[in-house]
């Protein structure tokens, strides 16, 4: 998914440099960042837009890091990225961002063991033990005991990780971080990490292909990649103790359940990785907007947040024939209150009713 | 180009500096025209430095923290923010090593056989199709290495080659497909035209009246080609091997896509590795804490020293092989 977009915003870069010329629009928003949400951005972009020929909104996807830097710099409007910015990326932004997240994704482990048909348990110990190197064959006692009726070969274990940065590694180290104190320690979480061991897949697709060609390899890779290429996708632990399918509800539970103990002020910046909830899949993430706390440019701050407000509420039935998963309800609220509490020199953009009566459908 | 034979002219009585002179006032168009040419061929070296500034200006901070300790240890954690660069830059030359070992007997060899033995109806067929495969994109070989050379290497070449070589410390590990030998063997197919092409168009520039001697001489075909043509266009032939190794050393996309990107230094060509190129393309977009990303631009500016630095030898070499007389007596 991210990597099936990666030319997409240099076509679209250079058709909206054309644009202008054609058609006249009062607002123009620029926002830049995560490549991982493109697909679903472009969308709301589009549906939204439809009815609004004033208003013309750019998502360049050049990636989470970049997008920080460019939301930093000040020089698009909004910012999107896949991992949330650290204190030190906060305080470089003087603290004027908000985290707004607009969709949820997932990442599933995939493996390649011919003549296993039976879907592959892991627990947390035994994926981190994997992508630590202490789980060598794919007979180990440790693999077996979760999986007692699956007869597995004896064969070498061959990982592969993604070897560009990307928020999916992120997500895949965030989760092993908390499920092995050992991977914490010696590896922690990163767009980019020290891999103990493995090759390097280029993408997606790299990893999809080298898993699917190298007999006893097992990887990771977006939940929408792995939908949309068929992938055999492993079974992980949960925190309840379940085994559960990485599918697009469970990754919605993931996040009703991580949000339940959320206080009303959350800045977001949270990692719903290892949630709670008998459903929920233990390695979904938040892909986020970034936004000023404070805005300084009038023409574009209403616009901005009205467009926001539509994709976290009605934008948000495009999210499923994309591949990501939805937002649920209690986040949607917490969002609204994100949103309000914007200003533009010192009062607020939206009304404090927005949205709850004719405003939705403006 | 030095002639064999010089024809003595008469000297003319004015030189070429009195005739500039003289041009110059007849001509104020000259003056426009020599300032433009000036500028132009000014701008490039100039373009050349602003890239260096840039690369050293955003590499500072990486430089200041890491020092040349940066170029000599051999751990990349962006999590805990040490960076260290041996295992790319080892990567990178290996690599390329590799591809020049493989590419430059194949272009040489292609070359003398497209100026020396085809017949004559075969050559600028061939000569443009070889040069064809300069225009394919690199992602393409990349896409090729992944679905045809990897598979091929780990399924049918190596169970073949494996009990007459693993003893080799060039061949020590477990072979998955991803690794320098697959690199260095896309790099080579990648430099093998420009190598050819410009290797091609020496030899066709060697004059006919040394090939000719040679053969009156009672030379072989062979005997001419290896004693007086190769010599003969030497200086242009490291030229052309150059060219190929400095594209070799920045290419990035293919080597991504079949080397296995592996931060780790191994003597073995079946290990994974890791080039400069590579790690910057892989880790630019993503790279979120700002001494990531000046170490990225560290590893740039390394990229850059090293490719100035090949190109310099190159020089030196061309320099010290033109020394020698270029009409090749010097037995092989």
């Amino acid at each position: 998914m991210r990597d099936r977009s990666r030319y997409l915003p240099l076509v679209l870069a250079a058709l909206a440099a054309a644009a202008p010329l054609g058609a006249q629009s009062e607002v123009r928003i620029t926002g830049a960042g995560a490549t991982f949400p493109y697909p679903i951005y472009s969308k709301w972009v589009l549906e939204y837009t439809k009815t609004r020929p004033n208003i013309e909104i750019n998502y360049q996807g050049i990636g989470s890091g970049g997008g920080i830097r460019q939301f930093t710099d000040r020089t698009v409007q909004f910012g999107g990225t896949d991992a949330p910015m650290s204190d030190s990326q906060v305080s470089a932004a003087r603290g004027n961002v908000l985290h707004i997240p607009t969709v949820l994704g997932a990442v599933v482990p995939i493996y390649n063991l011919a003549g296993v048909t039976a879907q592959l348990r892991l627990t947390p110990e035994v994926l981190a033990g994997i992508f630590l190197g202490q789980i060598t064959r794919w007979n180990d006692s440790r693999i077996a005991a979760a999986n007692p009726a699956v007869q597995l070969p004896a064969r070498d274990v061959i990982v592969v990780h993604r070897s560009d940065g990307s928020g999916t590694t992120y997500v895949f180290t965030d989760y092993l971080s908390k499920a092995s104190a050992d991977w914490a320690r010696r590896v922690g979480r990163g767009t980019a990490v020290d891999w103990p061991v493995g090759l390097g897949g280029q993408g997606n697709p790299g990893v999809a292909s080298t898993v699917g060609r190298t007999p006893g390899a097992v990887g990771y890779v977006e939940l929408v990649y792995a939908l949309q290429n068929r992938l055999a996708r492993a079974l992980v632990r949960n925190r309840a103790g379940n085994f559960v399918n990485a599918t697009l509800q469970s990754t919605t539970a993931a996040a009703a359940g991580a949000v339940l103990s959320l206080p009303d002020d959350t800045d977001f910046r949270i990692s719903i990785t290892d949630a709670e909830g008998a459903e929920a899949y233990p390695i979904a993430a938040f892909t986020w907007i970034l936004l000023p706390r404070q805005m300084g440019d009038a023409t574009v701050a209403r616009p901005l947040l009205e467009w926001l407000w539509w994709a976290t509420h009605e934008g948000q039935r495009f999210a499923t024939e994309l591949g990501y998963a939805g937002l649920p309800p209690r986040v949607v609220q917490l969002v609204e209150a994100r949103l309000r509490s914007v200003t533009l020199g010192g009062r607020a953009v939206l009304p404090p009713n927005y949205g709850a009566a004719g405003a939705r459908r403006r | 180009m030095s002639q064999p034979v010089s024809a003595a002219a008469p000297a003319p009585r004015l030189t070429a500096e009195d005739r500039w002179k003289a041009l110059r006032i007849v001509s104020r168009g000259d003056a426009v025209y020599r300032t433009a040419l000036t500028a132009v061929a000014l701008l490039l070296p100039a373009v050349l430095l602003a890239l260096l500034a840039e690369l050293l200006v955003n590499a500072w901070p990486a430089i200041r923290e890491f020092g040349v300790s940066f170029l000599t240890h051999a751990v990349w954690d962006p999590v805990a923010g040490r960076y260290g660069a041996l295992p790319l830059i080892v990567g990178t030359l290996y690599s390329s090593l590799v591809a020049m070992l493989i590419a430059v007997p194949l272009a040489l060899g292609t070359a003398i056989f497209l100026t020396e033995f085809a017949p004559r109806p075969l050559r600028r067929p061939v000569a443009t199709l070889i040069e064809l495969l300069a225009a394919i994109p690199s992602v393409i070989y990349g896409l090729w290495g992944i679905f045809v050379l990897l598979p091929l290497l780990r399924d049918v070449v190596w169970p073949l080659v494996r009990p007459a070589v693993s003893w080799l410390p060039l061949f020590q590990g477990v072979f998955y497909g991803p690794s320098v030998l697959a690199g260095g063997m896309i790099l080579a197919i990648m430099v093998l035209p420009y190598v050819t092409a410009v290797s091609r168009e020496v030899l066709l520039a060697v004059p006919p009246a040394q090939r000719e001697a040679a053969l009156a001489l009672g030379a072989t075909r062979w005997e001419a080609v290896w004693t007086v043509i190769l010599p003969y266009g030497r200086t242009g032939i490291v030229g052309a091997v150059m060219l190929g190794l400095g594209r070799a050393l920045g290419e990035t996309m293919a080597v991504t896509m079949v080397i296995g990107n592996r931060h780790e230094i191994s003597a073995s060509l079946i290990e994974p590795g890791y080039t400069i190129a590579a790690a910057i393309a892989n880790e630019f977009a993503e790279a979120a804490s700002s001494m990531h990303l000046a170490a990225l631009f560290y590893v740039g500016l390394v990229l850059f020293v090293v490719t100035v630095a090949v190109n310099a030898l190159a020089r030196l070499l061309v320099w010290r092989v033109a020394r020698g007389s270029a009409a090749g007596s010097s037995a092989a």
